[in-house]
C-alpha cells in the first residue's frame, strides 16, 4: 500500500516536471518580455526620468505624473474621455452588426462562400497606416450620409456632449464594421454548435421564427457575446491608430513629456480600459451565466 | 391540368413565402438585395481606394468622373512603387513577419500541449497569466524593453521582434496559445498513452503524434500569425526604427519619402503628390496580403470551426 502510494506521488510529480519542461521557454518569456517591463514601467512612472549618454536618470516624484496627467494635462483627459465613449459606441454596433452577419451566413443558400469572404476581408488588411490613408480620403464615411447638408445641419443643433459620438459614429461607420471580422467567425461556429433538434422540436410546437430567435438562438449565443465584448474592446483599445496611444507615444519623445510621463499616462489608460472591460463583463457574464445553468 | 395548377393559390404562395423545404422566393431576393448591399458599404473603402489609384491627375480635377476613370492609368503606381522602394520594403516586410511567426507558432504549440496534456500545481495560474499577455496594452511594457534592446544594439534589428517570440511572448501570442491548447484538449489521448507504454518519451509523443494531428491548428496560426505581424506598426516602428523598414512603416512616411524624391518646387504639377498616388501606396502595401487571402482563403474563414477557438 505505502509502495503504491510512494508510486502514485513519483508519478505526479514526474507528470507535473515534464508539464513544467513545456511551458518552461514561456514562463522565462513572461518574466522578461512582460512582467518585469510592467513593474519597470510602473516604477518609471514614479519618476522623473531623463535619457543622458551614460543610460537614464530617475529622480523621484511619487505621483506627480499621475496628477499632471489627470489634473493639468488639458489634452489627456478629453482623449480618454474621447475614447471611452467611442468604445461604449463601438461595441453594441459591432456585436449587432457581427450577430446579424452571423446570421445570415448560417443560412443555406448560393455564393456564401464569397460573403463569407467579403466579410472577413477587413482583418487581413487593417493596419494603422492603412486606415490611417483611407480616413484621410474620407473613404470610411458610410457613403452619402455623413456629407449631406441636412446631416451637418442636425448635428449643429445637437449639445456637444451628443454631438462628438454622433459624428465619430457618421464618419467611421465603416471602420467599426471593419472591426467585426473575427466576431463573425466565433458567432458562426457558435450558432453551428447549437443543436439542430431544439429547433425541430421548437418548429413542432408551433413556435415562430421570431419567437425561436428570442427563445433559443440569442440565449445560445450568450457565452459568444461575451467573448465578441472583450475581443472588441481588446481589438480597439491596442488599435495603433487609437488617439490615446498616439499621445502617450508622442510624449513618450517629447521634450516637457518623457518616459515618466508616458509611462504613467500609459498605467491610466490600463486603468480606463480594465473599467470598460469590467462593465461588460458585469453586464453580459450575468447572462452567460444565467444561460449556462 | 398542368396549368390548371399554376393558378393554384398554395403553389404561389409556396413559391414566394417559402414552406417547409424551401425558403420563398421573397426571402431569397430580400436576403441577396441586403446581403449585396451590405457587402457595398462594407467594401466601399477598398473601391474607392482601388478606382481612385487608377485615376490620372487630369480624371482627379475632373467632377464628372466618379467610378470610371477614363483611362487606365498606371503612373500611380509606378511612383507609389518607386516611393515605397517597394522590393526593399516588401521583402522586410515578409522577413519581419514570417520568421517571427513560425517561431511563435512552435512555441505556441509546446505551451498549449504542456497545459492541455499535464496536471501541475500553478496550471490555472498559467492559464491566467496568458489571458493577462493578452490584455495588457503593449505601450505598458514597450518602454523597458526598448530601452534594454538600445543598451545590446539590438534597436533597428530583426531579433527584436525574434527574441519574444522565441519564448512565447510574440505580437498576440495568447490566442495562439490558446488555440493550440483547445485543440490538443479536444485531441483523443489513447494514442499518446499508447506510445507512453511503449516508452517513448514525452518530447517524442509529442513531435511524432501530437503534431501531426495538431496540423491544422499549425497552419491556421501560422497564417494569422503572419498576417498580425505583417499588419503591426505600434510595435515595429518603437523596435525596428532606423533599421529594417517595413511596408507600413514605409506608408506612414510616404510624403516625406514623396517629397525627397519629387521635390515640389522642382516637378511640374502632375507630378505633385496627390491622393491617387496616396491610395497606389496604400493598395500595393495590402496587396500582397490580398494575394495570400485569395489563396488560403479556406484557411481563414474555416479556422474557428476547425480549431474550436471558442470552446467554451
Amino acid at each position: 500500500m505505502k509502495i503504491l502510494r510512494r508510486n502514485l506521488v513519483t508519478l505526479r510529480l514526474r507528470e507535473a516536471l515534464h508539464g513544467y519542461g513545456f511551458i518552461a521557454l514561456w514562463v522565462v518569456g513572461f518574466l522578461f518580455f512582460t512582467l518585469f517591463p510592467l513593474i519597470e514601467t510602473f516604477h518609471y512612472s514614479l519618476n522623473q526620468v531623463t535619457v543622458t549618454a551614460e543610460g537614464i536618470r530617475l529622480d523621484f516624484v511619487e505621483w506627480a505624473n499621475y496628477t499632471r496627467a489627470l489634473f493639468t494635462d488639458p489634452n489627456f483627459i478629453e482623449l480618454v474621455i474621447g475614447y471611452a465613449i467611442e468604445t461604449i459606441v463601438s461595441v453594441p454596433i459591432v456585436l449587432i452588426f457581427s450577430m446579424i452577419i452571423a446570421l445570415f451566413l448560417n443560412l443555406k443558400f448560393r455564393f456564401k462562400g464569397l460573403f463569407r469572404t467579403i466579410f472577413f476581408l477587413p482583418v487581413i488588411i487593417t493596419s494603422g497606416p492603412v486606415i490611417r490613408e483611407l480616413t484621410a480620403q474620407g473613404a470610411t464615411v458610410a457613403p452619402g450620409i455623413a456629407n449631406t447638408p441636412a446631416v451637418a445641419e442636425f448635428l449643429t443643433q445637437l449639445p456637444r456632449t451628443l454631438r462628438n459620438p454622433v459624428e465619430y459614429l457618421l464618419t467611421s461607420f465603416i471602420l467599426i464594421l471593419w472591426f467585426s471580422g473575427v466576431q463573425i467567425l466565433i458567432y458562426l461556429s457558435s450558432l453551428q454548435k447549437v443543436d439542430k433538434s431544439i429547433y425541430e422540436a421548437a418548429a413542432i410546437d408551433g413556435a415562430s421564427a421570431w419567437q425561436t430567435y428570442w427563445k433559443i438562438t440569442l440565449p445560445s449565443l450568450s457565452t459568444a457575446t461575451l467573448i465578441n465584448a472583450i475581443y472588441t474592446i481588446i481589438a480597439l483599445s491596442h488599435f495603433s491608430e487609437n488617439k490615446v496611444i498616439q499621445y502617450i507615444y508622442d510624449q513618450t519623445y517629447a521634450v516637457q513629456g518623457g518616459i515618466g510621463y508616458a509611462s504613467a499616462m500609459a498605467f491610466l489608460y490600463f486603468a480606463v480600459m480594465i473599467l470598460l472591460l469590467g462593465i461588460v463583463y458585469l453586464f453580459l457574464a450575468h447572462q452567460a451565466k444565467r444561460e449556462r445553468n | 391540368m398542368l396549368f390548371l395548377r399554376r393558378f393554384n393559390l398554395d403553389w404561389w404562395k409556396s413559391l414566394l413565402f417559402g414552406n417547409r423545404i424551401h425558403s420563398g422566393l421573397l426571402f431569397s431576393v430580400f436576403l441577396y438585395a441586403l446581403l449585396i448591399a451590405i457587402g457595398f458599404v462594407y467594401l466601399y473603402p477598398l473601391l474607392f481606394m482601388f478606382v481612385t489609384s487608377l485615376k490620372s491627375p487630369s480624371d482627379l480635377l475632373n467632377p464628372m468622373v466618379q467610378w470610371v476613370p477614363t483611362e487606365f492609368y498606371t503612373g500611380n503606381y509606378e511612383k507609389a512603387y518607386r516611393v515605397l522602394n517597394y522590393p526593399n520594403t516588401l521583402m522586410a516586410s515578409i522577413l519581419v513577419s514570417v520568421v517571427p511567426s513560425l517561431i511563435q507558432t512552435c512555441i505556441a504549440s509546446l505551451v498549449g500541449y504542456g497545459l492541455a496534456r499535464y496536471r501541475f500545481w500553478g496550471r490555472n495560474l498559467i492559464l491566467l497569466l496568458i489571458l493577462a499577455t493578452f490584455i495588457i496594452p503593449p505601450q505598458n511594457t514597450v518602454i523597458p524593453q526598448m530601452l534594454v534592446y538600445k543598451e545590446q544594439g539590438l534597436l533597428g534589428s530583426p531579433w527584436a521582434l525574434i527574441l519574444p517570440a522565441l519564448l512565447g511572448q510574440g505580437y498576440k501570442s495568447a490566442i495562439f496559445i490558446l488555440i493550440f491548447y483547445q485543440s490538443f484538449i479536444s485531441l483523443p489521448k489513447v494514442l499518446e498513452e499508447a506510445a507512453r507504454l511503449d516508452g517513448a518519451s514525452d518530447l517524442r509523443i509529442f513531435l511524432t503524434i501530437a503534431v501531426p494531428s495538431a496540423l491544422p491548428a499549425f497552419i491556421v496560426s501560422f497564417i494569422f500569425s503572419v498576417v498580425w505581424y505583417w499588419n503591426e506598426t505600434f510595435l515595429t516602428v518603437i523596435f525596428l526604427e532606423g533599421g529594417v523598414t517595413t511596408l507600413p512603416m514605409q506608408l506612414s512616411r510616404f510624403v516625406q519619402a514623396y517629397e525627397s524624391l519629387y521635390p515640389p518646387g522642382t516637378v511640374n504639377i502632375f507630378d505633385r503628390l496627390n491622393e491617387a498616388v496616396k491610395m497606389s501606396g496604400t493598395f500595393l502595401n495590402i496587396a500582397p496580403m490580398l494575394v495570400m487571402y485569395f489563396l488560403l482563403q479556406r484557411w481563414f474563414v474555416e479556422s474557428v470551426e476547425r480549431t474550436g477557438i471558442t470552446g467554451e
